[in-house]
């Protein structure tokens, strides 16, 4: 049997995440980066591993809050800016996005909160010209395969250290790396309405989903393997549902090929080119 | 017989072979200022490894005439070399490749002939595959080149032994892979395992350079290494940073072990050849 703890080696993941935001920045002559800093953990670990890789005072962490926020969130932001040192801004959007949400009085809970963290994306991207700082990815494993994020909202960045991690790794390299308890402890919520939590949204635990998603991507098994060792089949298909339906998250949107080179297809080239 | 071995895990910027032609100036430099008697770089060190469509822009010829390669042909007057470089056959055919600089001249050049195209990795849609595995002489003797992928199948390093080989010269660019609880990357403990057998059995000096630094979100793992013909790792350099390893081989060795080990003179070459044979025409 397959070992299902997920259990990473946090010395060499900090070593390798480090040296990757260090490389990023700097080959392309910068020094600086930015951070939406929610209160959550995966924010939290992404600030904790660019104040390591580029220096605390090169690392600026935005805390957004919107009017509906929990208090919890901004204090808990708080305290990992006071244990690092790093740079730190309050830009709230509330009226900002209020005037779009005065506009159809029947906007939903949802269509909400992807105005929310699309409006974070551009405070973050209009801090990254005013810092001169490349904006630092937040999203893990687990959310971009089960495409729990918003498109271009809180998926959006110049590029993401997490993103091959699951949120149990997240939770254990956090540890590591001395991340506030009260942090790692509180449940896991994207704090777009009062008393959302993921796992509750979800239908189903983290540590569950993790387990399943660690067979069936990283280890290829198929649902029928899943299943033999003692996967439900309904949480099986719904957790392959969402992983195909959210593939459009994980990608450039297709460009319509009718030239002899297009992009995306015959002319590649990696981002790092040249540097 | 001893010689002075020096092993160059670097990083390279991709596509910008000025820039890391500069480099190997630089590491040249190093290992003859430590009376280094051979000096090994990574797969591709030239160019950088994930070159995709810059693979015609940074393609050269190992000649005297080619801006790079003369530069590294007059280094090699007193220190031999082994460079990783895109190679364009007379007919523009691309190969991953590996050339032995000794004395101003091109000893061997060695064309990737396993290119994976599997998982992360596309080589086989940018590159030509090469179709010859080739043992050599050197001032030091018989020597064997192969690059990455080539030394994850078995009958490489195996014909190399046959042709006389007696030190194997491995170079990759290894992105890491596999992280879970243990000390090392999946790949790291993978390539160190064979490097280590082929080493053993085949009672031969076996040297593996890799590179390092990062490539998008690539991460090449460094860890260069050194074994002797009893298997035993003679040296290995450090993980994920720049270094050059040095590390001595006494050739005397290669005696000494196969007196007590005879693998090599007990090996059944025809034998294999018969099997190989029905094998393969049993359609």
């Amino acid at each position: 049997m397959v070992d299902l703890t997920l259990s990473i080696n946090t010395d060499l993941a900090r070593e390798i995440l480090t040296g990757f935001i260090k490389s990023e920045v700097t080959r392309i002559g910068m020094s600086h980066a930015v951070v939406g800093l929610s209160g959550g953990l995966d924010s939290a670990l992404s600030c904790v591993l660019a104040a390591e890789a580029l220096g605390a005072e090169n690392v600026l962490a935005v805390r957004m809050p919107y009017k509906a926020s929990s208090k919890d969130s901004l204090d808990h932001a708080q305290l990992l800016i006071d244990q690092l040192g790093v740079q730190s801004k309050t830009v709230e959007i509330t009226d900002m996005v209020q005037p779009l949400f005065k506009l159809d009085p029947d906007i939903s809970k949802m269509r909400m909160g992807n105005i929310m963290a699309r409006e974070r994306m551009i405070v973050l991207f209009d801090q990254s010209e005013v810092f001169k700082g490349l904006v630092i990815g937040t999203s893990n494993k687990t959310e971009i395969l089960l495409g729990y994020s918003t498109h271009y909202g809180d998926a959006a960045s110049a590029m993401n250290p997490i993103g091959d991690l699951y949120k149990t790794q997240v939770r254990q390299l956090s540890y590591a790396l001395n991340i506030p308890a009260p942090i790692i402890d509180k449940p896991p919520s994207a704090d777009l309405w009062e008393g959302q939590t993921d796992e509750s949204e979800l239908g189903f635990t983290y540590e569950e989903v993790d387990k399943l998603l660690y067979l069936l991507v990283d280890q290829r098994y198929s649902p029928l393997e899943a299943m033999e060792v003692g996967f439900d089949e309904k949480f099986i298909n719904a957790v392959m549902t969402r992983i195909r339906r959210n593939q459009f998250k994980r990608m450039q949107p297709p460009i319509a090929k009718i030239s002899n080179r297009t992009i995306g297809y015959d002319f590649l080239y990696l981002r790092d080119w040249g540097t | 017989m001893k010689l002075n071995l020096a092993l160059a895990q670097i990083n390279t910027k991709l596509g910008d072979v000025d820039a890391n032609l500069a480099k190997h100036l630089d590491y040249i430099k190093q290992a003859k200022s430590q009376k280094s008697d051979l000096l090994v770089f990574p797969e591709l060190s030239l160019t950088g490894y994930v070159l995709q469509d810059l693979v015609a822009s940074v393609a050269h010829k190992p000649t005297e005439d080619d801006p790079v390669f003369k530069h590294l042909l007059k280094e090699s007057h007193n220190l031999d070399l082994v460079v990783g470089f895109v190679d364009e056959d007379s007919r523009h055919r691309f190969y991953i490749a590996s050339a032995y600089l000794s004395g101003g001249k091109v000893l061997h050049v060695h064309h990737k002939i396993y290119l994976p195209t599997y998982g992360l990795f596309d080589e086989g849609r940018f590159f030509a595959w090469g179709d010859s595995i080739r043992a050599f002489d050197t001032r030091f003797g018989r020597v064997g080149m192969l690059i990455c992928e080539d030394f994850w199948h078995a009958s490489p390093p195996y014909l190399l032994w046959l042709d006389g080989a007696d030190i194997m010269i491995f170079s990759s660019a290894s992105p890491g892979r596999g992280l879970n609880d243990k000390e090392k990357l999946e790949s790291a403990r993978w390539v160190e395992r064979v490097t280590k057998a082929y080493a053993s059995m085949f009672t031969s000096f076996v040297a593996h350079a890799n590179r390092v630094g990062y490539e998008d979100g690539l991460h090449f793992w460094g860890g260069a290494t050194l074994f002797d013909p009893n298997g035993e790792e003679i040296a290995i350099g450090p993980y994920n940073e720049e270094a050059l390893t040095f590390a001595q081989m006494d050739l005397n060795q290669l005696r000494r072990t196969r007196a007590r080990l005879p693998l090599l003179r007990d090996e059944r070459t025809s034998l294999v050849q018969k099997e190989l044979d029905r094998i393969l025409s049993r359609g």
